[in-house]
């Protein structure tokens, strides 16, 4: 089996022989498959933004290998190469607040213009990219600065997305938005991933956002990966993932609450749609 | 003005200019009043007018039509404003904005400082304030150390240093994780129920809105919605139009009458409670 992104005995050591020495990933080994959604959660400081970070390249492994495809992403001379940066898009935290252009088009249009692409070229990327986050294409001329926050977040998006980026990175897409709002970039993402089949990672703390989004988590803790699995296996492990300063879905504690008095409900359901339907089957059933 | 409300807005507009020159109202006539000791839950989506709101609480924003009264004063009297802050602080979103110094204690200190409190004064407030959101034992570290949650409760500290007697929060856990978010929400609540400090907390988080004595659903610049957490987590549907989502535990409830026709109460804001009812409903 090959997978699109794999780490290796990955580690990352900040302000390595001072006083301030930390590891933030310690020996991690990751596999991402071809296509699939993997969220990463984990609390501030457990080592998933720094692991995002070497995904494309942003920083270099104290100790061990980032593969893209099977290959390194780190050349014999040390310089990661520029593809790397155009095939592993990333969006970081808060992306609105890196626009910079005077027009919605114009930022948009700053990944694939650095990429060498013909002036019709880009047009098409631009456009293609607003339609996927849902902006008109009547507000291409518009200032990206008099929008509202929520639609600022979608230009930033889509500046990643017009670079038609193999595996799409999004850190934390939904922080400070509303429930709505939290909806329409979500389905907008997932939207995207069935169009064009592209690799997608979430990082985020939102469990319930998370639970319903992704094929597989990935749970970060202390510098390591603690856990890795479908959201049910991973929800299964509610204890050690509050002790890891995390939660799980609210509906969960409560099929756990009625284990605990006596209802035997499948306690790994983490979507109020398969709370309903375990609760009416049971009752059925009875 | 009653004297058991701290803040009252009567008629209250408010109008950003635009780049076309017609005004776009983002307030438009709230009349609300909080009283002395409450802790308010303020809802609503992106855009709805929630932190414009808030802003009028401290004179950060004056309003362009109507009043706004904080313990009495009038916001927009320029020789009361100082005193405005001084009664209603604010905690903001990112708590890397609201931290101007190198040591814990220092950046809880900085605004006694600038008020010219006396030395001893200082010492007492600052290391009481540290210790009413548990970061006493930081106070000699940097701040730049610490995790989010530790983050917004330094910000928190260095706001009730000042003894305000009411705080507005504006979503304060925004950018924490789980852990930090129930750390911040854990300060907030004792320093309503021990300090009686009044607390106006904006929040797209239902289960942090739950914890409040009342919400406030804003929508299209006017309150939709106002009443104690079960009375508006219950009227779901109200709550979807105005692009707002309910708690999980009233969402299973509301949902499984809706499919089998059955009447549980939908009223469940925790999860013991929403056991409660599964468990009569499941066991009957």
């Amino acid at each position: 089996m090959s997978y699109i992104l794999e780490t290796r005995g990955l580690t990352q050591v900040y302000g390595a022989g001072t006083p301030f020495e930390r590891t933030a990933l310690d020996h991690v080994d990751i596999q991402v498959e071809k296509g699939e959604i993997l969220g990463v959660i984990g609390h501030t400081g457990s080592g998933k933004s720094t692991l995002i970070q070497h995904f494309n390249g942003l920083l270099k492994p104290t100790e061990g290998e980032v593969l893209l495809n099977g290959r390194s992403i780190w050349d014999e001379k040390g310089k990661c190469s520029r593809k790397t940066r155009f095939e592993v898009g990333l969006v970081f935290q808060y992306p609105e607040y890196q626009l910079f252009e005077e027009t919605i088009a114009k930022d948009i249009a700053f990944g694939p213009t650095n990429m060498g692409l013909s002036e019709s070229e880009i047009k098409t990327r631009v456009a293609e990219a607003m339609d996927f986050v849902g902006l008109d294409p009547s507000m291409a001329g518009q200032s990206p600065f008099a929008l509202s926050g929520g639609q600022k977040r979608r230009v930033a998006i889509a500046g990643v997305i017009a670079m038609r980026p193999a595996v799409l990175i999004l850190d934390e897409p939904t922080a400070g938005l509303d429930p709505a709002g939290r909806d329409e970039i979500l389905a907008q993402i997932r939207d995207y991933h069935a169009r064009t089949g592209a690799t997608v990672l979430i990082v985020s703390h939102s469990m319930e956002d998370i639970a319903r989004m992704a094929d597989r988590l990935l749970v970060m803790n202390q510098a390591h990966v603690m856990l890795c699995g479908t959201p049910r296996e991973v929800f299964a492990h509610a204890e050690e993932i509050v002790a890891a300063g995390l939660d799980i879905p609210e509906i969960t504690k409560v099929i756990r609450e009625l284990n605990r008095r006596g209802i035997p409900l499948d306690p790994s359901i983490y979507t109020v749609e398969d709370a309903v339907r375990a609760i009416r089957a049971y009752k059925e059933g009875r | 003005m009653n004297h058991s409300e701290i803040i009252k807005t009567e008629g209250l507009t408010y109008a950003y200019p635009s780049e076309d020159g017609t005004p776009k109202l983002a307030l438009n006539g709230i009349d609300l009043s909080i009283a002395r000791g409450a802790f308010v839950a303020v809802l609503g989506h992106n855009g709805s007018g929630k932190s414009t709101l808030a802003g009028h609480f401290n004179g950060i924003r004056l309003p362009s039509g109507g009043k706004v009264w904080i313990d009495g004063m009038d916001t927009a009297d320029p020789d009361k404003l100082y005193e405005v802050r001084k009664t209603c602080a604010m905690v903001f979103q990112n708590p890397d904005n609201q931290i101007v110094s190198t040591i814990v204690e220092e950046d809880v200190a900085f605004a006694l400082e600038n008020l010219g409190v006396p030395p001893a004064e200082i010492r007492r407030r600052v290391d009481d304030a540290l210790k009413a959101v548990d970061m006493y034992e930081f106070r000699r570290h940097a701040p730049h150390k610490l995790s989010g949650g530790q983050k917004q409760r330094v910000a928190i500290a260095g706001v009730i240093a000042m003894m305000p007697r009411c705080v507005v929060f504006d979503e304060p856990t925004a950018m924490l994780d789980p852990a930090g978010r129930r750390e911040v929400m854990r300060v907030i609540r004792e320093l309503n129920r021990r300090f009686g400090i009044t607390v106006v907390l904006i929040t797209h988080h239902m289960d942090e809105a739950v914890q409040a004595g009342r919400v406030v659903v804003m929508h299209a610049g006017r309150v939709l919605m106002d009443g104690t957490p079960r009375e508006i987590f219950t009227q779901v549907d109200t709550l979807r139009e105005a692009r707002l989502t309910v708690p999980q535990t009233i969402e299973v409830l509301f949902d499984l009458n809706n499919q089998t026709g059955s009447d549980l109460p939908i009223d469940a804001l925790s999860v013991s409670e929403c056991a409660d009812t599964l468990e009569k409903y499941l066991k009957r």
